[in-house]
This record gives C-alpha cells, structure tokens and sequence, in this order.
C-alpha cells in the first residue's frame, strides 16, 4: 500500500519541477532599452500599508524619470510584486526576481524584518537590495560580525538616531524630567525607538515613569490612558505608526492628558491629522525626514505632483519611496551601466543626492548621512521645526 | 513478513529515484535557486498537512492550532543551531524542536481533547494564540523583531528526507494499533469507547505525533528561511495547513501530499498576478468547497484509485 | 476607586461592540452549527458603507446605521445562498473552509478597491462628555451601549415572541424535524443571517464614529473575539452572547490597565480555554446529553 503512495510522491514532484520549469525560457537578458528593477513590497497582508505606500512612490519616481527619457537612455521597468507580508514570501520572491527576472536591483521590503530576510538572497546572487523603510539597528547594513553586508542599503535613519535625537529633545527643549513611554509592542521599529529613548532620557538624569504597550491594530488605549492618567510624567513617548498613534493622540486628550507627547517618522502621514482631528494635535512633536513645510521646490512639487497622481498628501512612506526610485536611478546613471556590481559601487560612493526627504551621502556603513527635523504640530498644522544635524 | 518484499525495494527504488532526479534537475541548473525555494516550501507543508491529516483527517479531532506546534519547534530549533553553529547542532535543534512540540502537545491534549468538534478547534485556534503571545515577549526570542540570521542547514537533502520519514511513520503508524484506534475514534467516539478504546489517550497520542512533525516542519522551515518572528505563526497560518488538509481529503496521506503540491504551484503562478492573487486564491477555496467537498481525494489513498484502475487485487483493511 | 470606575466605563464601550459581533455569531452558530468566519469581514464591510453615507452624503447617524445594516443584510444573505447552501449536507469542516474562503474574500476584495490604508470618518456625533466626579463618559460611549442593548433586547422579542423566531429555535434544535413541521429551513437560515449580519453592520458604524478608524483587515481579530464572547456566554444564547461580550471587554481593559497589555489577547484566549474545560457550554448554556 506504501508503494503507490510513494510512487505517486515521486511521479509528484517530477512532474512539479518540469511545470515548474516550463516559463524557464524568457529569463534572457534584458534587451538593451530598458533595465529591469524588482519592487518586493508587502501589498497585502499586516503591513500592507507601508508597502502599498512606500509602492506607490517608487512607481511615481519612476514614471517621471521614464518620461524624462529614463537613465542613460534606458526605460525603467519596475517588477512588482507582493510578498504578503510574510518574510518566507519575501525571501521567495527576492529569489525569483534575482534569478528568474534578471533584476539590476530590488527595491523593498518595507519592514526590517522582512528586510532582513532577503539580505542573504541579495548576498548569495549579488544583486543590491535597498530599503528606505528598514530602520532596524542591528543586523541591516551589517552584520552580527561587523562586517558591512556588501550589497545592503538603506535610505532612512536607523532607530538608535531618532530615539537619542527625540530624548534630547525632550530633555533639553521641552526641559522634562519625566516620561512615559507608550509603544507598538508588534513592531521592531517602535521598541527598537523606546529602547534608545530610554537609555539617552535616563543618562540625562530623566526618569521613565511607565512603559505601556500596545498591538499594532489595536482601536481602544483608553485602558492604558486611563493607569497613566494617575501618573505624574512631563512628555508621553509615543514610538509607533500614525493609525495607531492618531487614536493614542485623540484619546489620550479626550480623556484630558494634556502632555506634550513626542514621536517619529512613524506619524508622518495626512492620516495622523485625520484619526486624531486638529485640536487633539497640540504640543505634539516628531521627528522626521523633511517638513512638508519646507519652500524648497523640490519638496512643494513633489507634493503637490503626488496629489496630482494620488489625490491624497503624500505621507513619510510615500516620500523615502519616491526617493528611493530617484536614488536607485540616479546610482545605474552614474555606473553607466546596469551591471549589478557596478550599481552596487555607484550606490556605495553616493555623496550629496539631493532628495525630498533630503540632502545625504551613504557612508561606510551603507546608511545614508543626513539631518533630522523635529516637527511641533499646533492644531495639526506644522508650526514648528528644528533641525538636528547628524554626529 | 519479510522485509525485503518486491514491493518495498519498489518504493525504495522510487524514493532514491526521485531524489535523484531533482538533485540532477539542480545541479544541471534546470531547477534554480527559486524553484528550490518553492520545493522547499512544498516539503515543508506536506509534513505539516500529513500531520494533521492524522490529527483532524483520521482521528477526527479539529485542530486549528498546528501553526503553535510549528513555531515551537521553529524557535527551539533557531535558539539551539544559533548556538551550535553546526549540522550537529542543527539536528539536535530539530528533534529537541519537535520534542519540546510534542510535549506541549500533550501537555494541551490532554485538557483540551474532551472537547468536541468546534469547541476543540476554538481551544486549539486560542492554545496557538496564547503561544504565540508568548514568543512576541520573550527575550531569547527576540520579540517582535524575532530571530535574524539563524545558520542554513536544511538543504533539499534534508527536507526530503525528512518529508519521506514523516509519510512513512504515520502512514505506519496509522496500520499499527494504536492509528487504527484513532480511525476508530473518528468513525464513532461512543463506540470506539464500548469496545474497550481508551479514546482519550489515543486522541492525545495522535495529537502528540502531529506536534511532534509540526515542531520538526517548523525547525525546517527556521533553517531553511534563517529568519523568524511571531507574526510567521498566526491563526492564518493554521488555516492554510488545515486548508491543504482538507482540499487533498480528510483521511488521506496523499491527498494532502497531492494538495501541498498544487497549492505551492498555485501560489507560485498566482505571484504573477500580485494585486488579485489573494481574491482569486479565495475564490479558489469557496469553489472548490462548492464542487468537491470532501476534498480531491476524499477519504482514499492513490492506490485505492490504481487498484480500481488496474482492477488489482490486494488484501485491504481499512 | 475612580480609576478602576473609569476602567469599568471604557471596558462597557468595548464590550457593546464585542457583544453586538457575538450576538449575529451566535444566533449562526445555533441555527447551522457554523463558525462563520465571514462574520466579523462583514462588520468591516458595515464600517465602509457607513463611511461612504456619511462622508459623500449629508446624512446623520441613524440613516447610515440604517443603511449599513441593510447593505450588511443583503451581503449576509448573499454570501449564505451563494456560498453555504450548497454545502447544507457537506461535512462542517468543509463548510469552515468556505467560510474562511469568504472572509479572504471580502478582506482583499475590499483591499483591491479601497486600499489598505485606514479612513476615518467625518464627526458626525457631538464630542459631548458627561462628568461624573472623575469619571468621563461621551456621549458615543452611551450610543453604543444604548444599540447594543436594544438591538439585544429587539433579537431577543423576535427569537422568543414571533413565529419566525419559534422557526429559528425549531430549525436549530432539529432541521429535519422542523422541516417535516412544515417550517421553511432554508428561509429561516436566510432569516437568521439576515439579522446577523444587520447587527454586524450596526456594529461597523458604531466603532467607524466611536474609533473613527476603520480598515480592510479590522474584522479579522474582533471576529474572533466575539466568538469567544458567545462562546463564554453560552452559545446560540441571546444574553450570554451580550455578558459575554462585556465580560471580555472588561476583562481586556483591566489586564491592559492594571496588568501587561501584552498579555491581553492570550488572557482572552486561556479564558476561553477554561471555560470551554469548565463549562463546555458557556455561562448561561444548556447541557445537552449526547445521545447514541
């Protein structure tokens, strides 16, 4: 009775591998009027947010430079895909755009874990990978050893610089002595921001009052509003995107918590203001890549291109997107060429490219060097903004 | 009985044959690194669906909760290989993986299966919830970020012997005594019990041989995908092994082997198409449900098929 | 004292709308012994269509209330003709697959036309808050205690008092029996998922205005929820359904208040877990002997 059984297995997964194997035939070079360019994004499942967005600005820089003639006269042709979310898919898809599309380079994941996932795929077929969402500390650009992950970039800062640079914020400009620190417990980039929080406002002689948690998706904080409530504390510490963060916000002053309360890039959406409604966005500071604010045409005409294409207002995601076609571009035109390697030194040796989310060289880690603004909303409009150079 | 029968030196031949055959397909080039990835993931699924075919399938208890035995052996594998940066350290992790499963297994079994029907797969959906939260906030877990850059042992080698492995002991189990108490459980609890069955220890064995291949598929899969983290194991994730269960046939081994399959190359093709692959996947599901409800196989195993076919005779109990 | 009164009060609010998912997922679940998984997608689809009366209409409150129940009754309807009548005599996992099939269904369907980002609905109910003591309650806290309990007491007139609700306790204690009684079985399911998913739809809107947050996957993990909460309170039980909504959602506030919000959803879950050990049957459930 087993031998059918495995018979079949067998007969199975032969004829699996030659269906398999049937589309084999169209992986040839690209011709030589375009190059290709894989966009590995979470379109759908938990975090399709981030990927929809962070799409949808690469797709937008693309199309303009395809208009403008392309990169060295040669057309962009983005290769979608959806990992779901999930980083076995990630990896899968990486694969599958490295090997089988015959990609110059892949744009994505959005999340540092899924992020992280495709960085042996990009090691092992030496195809640069760049993210502009993967904040994540440790184990990006380099790895557990320190050596730096040759063809790994990243457009955005890391979580250890946003944190130090809010704690200081608020230890030294907003002159608080004490914080509670509230956080999307799901996600890796909202602790990987409390934990450098933390420790920069407790060295400044701060002290952490309460740490609450949430779960990304979460609607109702009035529980953990209601046990800090009870508290004595100066700032609240709100690491974690703007769904979230925008019902925190608006519960947290209806609820009558009057704190400044302090964030990051996480908040930078038009959505912020919608969840939370204008007078809730008082004393609300976060730190971010650039200010919608900012007179620098570049920014005003990729709003208001964006709002053109989209008919919202871009938020962060779709910006470092938007950038991040501009800067792979901008890196195959100054290779001169569409070999992966030569991309991968060209993004390497980039200094000064100008983008919306602003000016900044990639330095020897393979992370970009490039100041923070921390905005102060009044009445959810962008009053305020001070600029943070790196160290 | 002899061991060296003309009909197991077949399913020998067949085995080393199929495993040859890819091994040539990847080393002449023909299978790439991403069509491995997706045998990878079939293997891994079909460990998972056959071992809960022999829970849900031929026990007939309902389990939504195979994703937390997986990811008990996933971290248990990923912590100790992280450690033992070897092949050893690598099948120690395994089978401490699958070990540490099967004793959480039995330690939710035994509680939880005087449940019936819904209500047992309420429990299990929760059982998997709870461990999963617990993953989400252990430190050696690494939390929410989960575990990055856990040493690649598992190789098409691996996988497929151990997939061959997971068929064979349970579809061995399942004509040994104990798995045909199981059956009996499944066809009439009630009766099974007046025929002198203890049926809660049966039910909490099959259960405890189904955790211990979900915690093996899941040390797999963390040394095949170096990378883990708690979002990986949700109650979707259960839903799809239970949705390759049940498409191949509830109560058969190659059913579920056959749906594994075609799942995998359904998803495969279905990446083509990002912005409706999961609406057509989900249309997939609602009809095949309509049209065949009992799965593609049913209850019957390929060779009862062949047998009609080639109108052969052959002793069978079942 | 005052906090843990506060906590009371935000427990009740989440609770309402807990228990206003659990009411339709109970009354499915007693007439066809199905987990309709598509249940908490279509409370998601209820918090769209009120989005889109409030937002490209000038209608208040109840006219979206109103119709988002009603597009929810069409959908419910629907989906059980198209999808789970077929499968009346169908084994119950199959019909579980079908339902799970649904719900992915309408999740990325939706995706697909309004993206996954959240939306958030246009002030509709005054921001009024009521003081007492320390104590804040707004007024959309009161609306929706208000629906959920006179939605329950409504169901519960209908279950107990009119003959189609005589029918639907028939159809769920024996269809076969009920059918030979002369009761149209499949018009009395068509009729419970009707009212199930109208509830569902009413509790859409709810949260749209309450949280003013809604998105494609929001129904995934309060579909759950609520079946624990019918679960906890007895299924097909109309009352059990609504303590055990509020049960839940005070439990959660509490653990969240005073404990680790982390651990929240495994607390609901190991409830669950210990009920279903304790008390197979829920709170407020009959025991049923099994027969051979």
């Amino acid at each position: 009775m087993k031998k059918s059984l495995v018979l079949l297995l067998a007969l199975i997964l032969v004829i699996g591998s030659f269906t398999a194997c049937g589309d084999d035939a169209d992986t040839g070079d690209a011709d030589a009027t375009e190059v290709k360019i894989g966009v590995n994004y979470e379109l759908t499942g938990a975090v399709a947010t981030y990927g929809e967005a962070s799409k949808d600005g690469i797709l937008m820089a693309f199309e303009e430079i395809n208009a403008a003639g392309g990169v060295n006269g040669l057309q962009i042709v983005p290769v979608t895909v959806d990992n779901k979310s999930d980083a076995a898919e990630a990896t899968s898809l990486a694969t599958r755009l490295m090997t089988q599309e015959g990609v110059a380079a892949c744009l994505g994941p959005a999340t540092s874990g899924n992020y992280m996932a495709t960085i042996p795929v990009a090691m092992g077929n030496g195809i640069p990978i760049i993210s502009a969402s993967a904040t994540a500390d440790d184990g990006v650009t380099v790895d557990a050893n320190g050596n730096i992950n040759e063809y790994v970039f990243r457009l955005c800062f890391n979580d250890s610089f946003q944190g130090v640079t809010m704690a200081n914020f608020a230890s030294e400009n907003l002159e608080a002595k004490t914080a509670v620190i509230i956080q999307d417990n799901s996600s890796d980039y909202a602790k990987g921001l409390a934990k450098n929080f933390k420790s920069t406002f407790t060295d400044a002689g701060g002290t952490i009052v309460a740490e609450e948690g949430y779960l990304s998706k979460d609607k109702d904080f009035n529980a953990i509003l209601t046990s800090i409530k009870g508290k004595e504390f100066d700032v609240i510490f709100l690491p974690g995107y703007y769904q979230e963060a925008g019902l925190v916000i608006k519960q947290a002053r209806d609820l009558g918590i009057t704190a400044p309360i302090l964030g990051a890039d996480g908040f930078d959406s038009p959505v912020l203001l919608e969840l939370a409604g204008a007078e809730a966005l008082n004393d609300v500071y976060f730190s971010n890549h650039y200010s919608s604010q900012d007179q620098d045409p570049l920014v005003q005409d990729f709003i208001a291109a964006f709002k053109d294409k989209y008919g919202t207002e871009p938020n962060a995601f779709h910006a470092l997107g938007y950038d991040l076609g501009k800067f792979i571009a901008d890196a195959i035109e100054r290779a001169g060429s569409t070999d992966p390697d030569a991309i991968k030194d060209a993004l390497a040796g980039t200094t000064n490219f100008v983008g919306v989310t602003g000016t900044f060289s990639i330095g020897e880690d393979h992370n970009p060097i490039k100041s923070i603004v921390v905005i102060g909303l009044e009445d959810g409009v962008q009053a305020t903004s001070v600029k943070v150079d790196p160290k | 009985m002899r061991t060296l029968t003309k009909k197991n030196l077949l399913i020998l031949g067949s085995i080393l044959l199929t495993f040859a055959l890819v091994q040539v397909l990847v080393l002449v080039g023909i299978l790439d690194s991403f069509y491995e990835i997706t045998i990878a993931t079939i293997c891994i699924n079909i460990i998972l669906a056959v071992s809960l075919n022999l829970v849900t399938g031929f026990t007939g208890q309902f389990s939504l909760g195979h994703a937390g035995f997986m990811s008990i052996g996933a971290y248990v594998c990923a912590i100790i290989s992280m450690r033992i940066g070897t092949v050893g350290g690598f099948l120690l992790g395994l089978l401490a993986g699958a070990l540490a499963a099967t004793v959480v297994g039995i330690l939710i079994g035994i509680p939880t299966l005087r449940l019936k029907g819904d209500y047992l797969a309420i429990a299990t959906l929760g059982m998997a919830e709870i461990i999963r939260v617990v993953f989400l906030n252990l430190e050696i877990t690494n939390g929410a970020a989960g575990l990055n850059g856990i040493p690649r042992y598992a190789n098409w080698l691996w996988l497929y012997f151990f997939t061959v492995m997971a068929i064979v002991i349970i579809n061995n189990f399942l004509k040994s005594s104990p798995g045909r108490a199981c059956i009996a459980i499944r066809e009439d609890e009630i009766a099974a019990e007046s025929m002198g069955i203890n049926t809660t220890k049966y039910k909490v064995i099959a259960f405890a041989v189904g955790a211990f291949f979900a915690g093996l598929a899941g040390g797999l899969y963390a040394s095949y995908f170096y990378f883990l983290k708690p979002d990986l194991f949700g109650f979707m994730k259960s839903v799809d092994i239970l949705v390759i269960v049940v498409l191949g046939g509830l109560g058969s081994l190659t059913g579920s082997v056959i749906a594994a399959i075609l799942l995998g190359l359904i998803t495969t093709f279905l990446q083509s198409f990002t912005a409706v692959r999961m609406i057509v996947y989900a249309v997939l599901l609602v009809v095949i449900m309509i049209f065949r409800p009992q799965g593609l196989m049913g209850s019957k195993e390929i060779n009862d098929l062949l047998k009609f076919r080639f109108g052969k005779k052959e002793e069978k109990i079942e | 004292m005052d906090q843990f009164l506060q906590q009371i009060v935000n427990g009740i609010s989440l609770g309402s709308i807990y228990a206003l998912i659990a009411l339709g997922y109970t009354m499915i679940y007693g007439i066809i012994k199905l987990i309709n998984f598509a249940h908490g997608d279509i409370y998601m689809i209820g918090a769209y269509i009120g989005f889109a009366v409030t937002t490209y209409t000038n209608l208040g409150f109840f006219p979206a209330l109103i119709i988002a129940m009603a597009g929810c009754t069409v959908l419910g309807v629907t989906i059980e003709k198209i999808a789970y009548r077929p499968l009346r005599n169908a084994s119950r996992i199959a019909v579980l697959i079908t339902a799970i099939g649904m719900s992915f269904f309408l999740e990325y369907t939706m995706m697909f036309f309004v993206g996954a980002e959240v939306r958030s609905y246009p002030m509709i109910l005054s921001k009024k808050t009521f003081n007492f003591g320390d104590i804040l309650i707004n007024i959309q806290q009161i609306y929706i205690v208000l629906t959920a309990v006179a939605l329950m007491i409504l169901l519960q007139f209908i279950v107990h008092k009119t003959k189609t609700g005589k029918a639907m306790r028939a159809v769920s204690v024996d269809k076969e029996a009920a059918q030979l009684m002369g009761i149209n079985v499949n018009t009395t399911i068509s009729f419970t998922f009707a009212i199930g998913s109208a509830f569902a739809g009413a509790a859409g809107v709810l949260v749209g205005i309450y949280y003013n947050s809604i998105d494609p996957l929001m129904g995934m993990m309060p579909g759950l929820k609520a079946f624990v909460a019918a679960v906890f309170g007895g299924i097909g039980n109309i009352p059990g359904a609504m303590i055990g909504g509020l049960g839940i959602g005070i439990m959660e506030t509490l653990i969240s208040g005073y404990g680790n919000s982390m651990y929240r959803d495994a607390a609901v879950f190991a409830l669950l877990i210990i009920i279903l050990i304790v008390k197979p049957t829920g709170l407020l459930g009959k025991n049923t002997r099994e027969k051979v």
